[in-house]
């Protein structure tokens, strides 16, 4: 029996895959792409060289960063959707510090990025207060404040930090090289970056699992009566893990512009923040998981960046993936509880 | 005069998918399922609607395909949430998600292709008044579908049985169940209904406000917009209708400000509907707030301004059913 019980279990794990990589294929025949070409180009495209690999790099630590920080609210049961604005806002708080400088050392780059997080957690502030104070849910002020966050891109970008001569969406002007984030030998990736990524999500792990902090949040999350009732202060505790996930946010929108475009862009943020959201729904918002999804949903981001140039296929193809992926999650888990919760009630 | 009117139906041009999507999630959420999805759903139906178009030479085939897609797509979140008993606010931002790049992915064909609008409706005995004439004679038929969805959204909701047993189970669903209705297969069905409106909205777009397809298509983040008016209508269809006109008119008058300041980019004026969005959502819980309600107790007269618009969500809105729990 218990054998059977194994082999059901490792059934049910598989059964999440197979069904989105059924429903991928399902969805790719229409439009004429090779099922299996493509899956080469998705896989080799990411992890073909080492440049690729740098490439891949590049894309893992913003995820990580917004994952491990959305790990903080989705404690609380928050559903911080601002996470995408939270890193404009850290993008654009990080260029504002840099515009008045023309060369810099370390300790710009440090500011920089400390006014990165401080932007993000501003921008989550605001969304927290709204919903503490103004009782507006957080899915709707996160929404309406990265559609506000990217307007104030566009607008700085062809107003008041617009390049000298020419404002075009291509962005500001250009940082020196000195305010550049270090790069791993030629790489496009920066250790620095890694290591803050890293960093944020030991940081994250050991609040949520180590101290009496982060076991109240938890307790705000299941309970919110009750944790008012045992004096933990549940409105303190959702700003603060709002300013907590905003500012890993921001730092990541620090971390593209300082490492990666070396300006402000009006798409910085390239989706990462809501890419982290599925990354954390499929994670069931555990911490051990979590890197390892970053590391395959980034392979994923790169590889399909070579569709349209092989295949003729929209690089959208990615993003599918990873959806019909954790919908797959989503739907075996479902799938499993209704039929356990039928062969009880027989 | 004239003009007045021409911009009169610019907005009625500009909130008829607003409206429709507006009235296809409060019957969603009246029947007490959030669906989260709009924003996905709406770009998919357009992309599929403008597609089907294109293909057969006929736009109302394309609606029917829009339709059905935007059916598809909240039966996936109906049976995962309501049978399944995963969260539906997960399912559905997933959904959201998945939808927008399978638009995009399975669309990019059709990029910018020329294809096939629905055209305009002339109503032959109004061209001697003017104005009614540039309001309704000459108007795209989604128009005429919104205001009818309106109609017919509401008196199914209030005058019809079948619109009873639809807030019962969004009201009060072990109520409902214990007078013999199917909680769950009635969640379903509203789920489906809904989605077929939010479809039709997608094809309203992609056939008749912003026609033909492309990245972006214009249509981004309107489902947003139309999820915020659920709550601004206090899901109440034509309250809702109203919110998605107020809301059309800022997307209109955001042409005008172009106009008053050239040197702001397009762009910017776009999200202006967004903040509008929290402001009015703040406006709306305000009322709700303890303070406000001490304000009002102490002076009357605030009861006035605050009286005709009560706000109170589907008793059971976002809660899950199952009969095998016991009532």
């Amino acid at each position: 029996m218990p054998r059977n019980l194994w082999l059901e279990r490792i059934l049910w794990i598989l059964a999440a895959p197979l069904l989105a990589l059924a429903l991928t294929v399902l969805v790719a025949l229409p439009s004429g792409a090779p099922p299996l070409e493509t899956l080469r180009i998705l896989v080799l495209g990411g992890l073909g060289s080492m440049t690729k690999f740098g490439q891949v790099l590049t894309v893992f630590v913003p995820l990580m960063l917004c994952s491990a920080g959305l790990l903080i609210p989705f404690t609380a049961r928050l559903w911080n959707i601002g996470i995408e604005g939270q890193v404009v806002l850290g993008a654009i708080f990080c260029t504002g510090t840099l515009m008045p400088v023309d060369q810099g050392g370390p300790w710009h780059i440090a500011l920089a990025l400390a006014a990165g997080m401080l932007g993000g957690a501003l921008w989550a502030l605001l969304a927290g207060v709204l919903k503490t104070w103004g009782r507006v849910h957080e899915i709707f002020s996160g929404l309406g404040l990265n559609f506000v966050a990217m307007g104030l891109t566009i607008w700085l970008i062809f107003g008041p930090w617009k390049r000298p001569g020419v404002a075009s969406m291509s962005g500001t002007a250009p940082f020196d090289p000195s305010l550049w984030l270090d790069r791993m030998g030629r790489l496009a990736s920066s250790w620095t970056a890694l290591a803050l990524a890293c960093a944020g999500l030991a940081l994250v792990a050991w609040l949520l699992l180590r101290t009496q902090w982060g076991l109240g949040l938890k307790a705000v999350g299941q309970n919110p009566k009750a944790a008012r009732l045992f004096d933990l202060s549940p409105r303190r505790r959702m700003l603060q893990a709002f300013a907590l996930c905003g500012a890993l946010g921001g730092l990541a929108g620090a971390v593209q512009v300082l490492g990666v475009y070396h300006r402000l862009l009006p798409s910085i943020s390239s989706g990462y923040g809501y890419t982290a959201l599925l990354v954390g729904m499929m994670a069931s918002f555990r911490i051990l998981p979590v890197p390892f999804i970053c590391f395959f949903f980034a392979v994923l981001n790169v590889g399909s960046i070579q569709l349209p140039l092989q295949l003729n296929l929209d690089s959208s193809l990615s993003g599918v993936i990873q959806g019909l992926m954790v919908l797959s999650v989503f739907i075996t888990q479902g799938l499993r509880s209704w039929l356990i919760r039928r062969r009880e009630g027989c | 005069m004239h003009e007045f009117a021409l911009v009169l139906a610019g907005i009625l041009l500009a909130g008829a998918p607003l409206v429709l999507a507006t009235l296809g999630e409060t019957i969603t959420e009246k029947a007490g399922v959030i669906n989260l999805s709009l924003d996905g759903t709406m770009l998919l139906s357009a992309m599929a609607a403008f597609a089907l178009a294109s293909a057969t030479g006929s736009p109302w085939t394309g609606a029917l395909g829009g339709m059905a897609v935007g059916a598809a797509v909240a039966a996936v979140l109906g049976l995962t949430n309501i049978y399944f008993g995963q969260s539906q606010l997960a399912v559905g931002f997933i959904l959201t998600l998945l939808c927008r790049d399978l638009a995009y992915f399975l669309g990019h064909a059709y990029s910018r292709q020329p294809g096939p609008t629905f055209g305009y409706w002339g109503i032959p005995g109004l061209s001697d008044t003017p104005v009614l004439d540039a309001l309704l004679g000459r108007q795209s038929p989604v128009v005429s579908m919104s205001l009818a969805a309106i109609v017919l959204c509401w008196w199914w909701m209030y005058k019809t049985s079948g619109g009873m047993r639809l807030r019962a189970v969004g009201e009060s669903p072990r109520a409902a169940f214990g007078r013999g209705i199917r909680v769950r297969l009635s969640r379903l069905m509203a789920c489906l209904a809904g989605g077929a409106l939010v479809g039709l909205a997608g094809a309203a777009y992609s056939l008749a406000v912003k026609p033909g397809w492309g990245r972006p298509q214009g249509c981004e983040g309107a489902g947003w917009i139309a999820l915020a008016i659920v709550i601004f209508g206090g899901w109440h269809p034509v309250r809702a209708a109203i919110g998605a006109y107020f809301f059309a008119t800022l997307q209109v008058s955001g042409i005008y400000l172009q106009d008053l300041f050239p040197s702001v980019p397009a762009q910017v004026f776009q999200v202006a509907p967004f903040p509008m969005m929290i402001v009015t959502l703040l406006a709306v819980n305000l009322g709700r707030m303890s303070f406000v309600q001490d304000m009002m107790r102490r002076y009357p007269i605030l009861k006035r301004f605050s009286g005709s618009w009560p706000i109170t969500s589907p008793a059971a809105l976002g809660q899950d059913f199952d009969p095998k729990k016991g009532l």
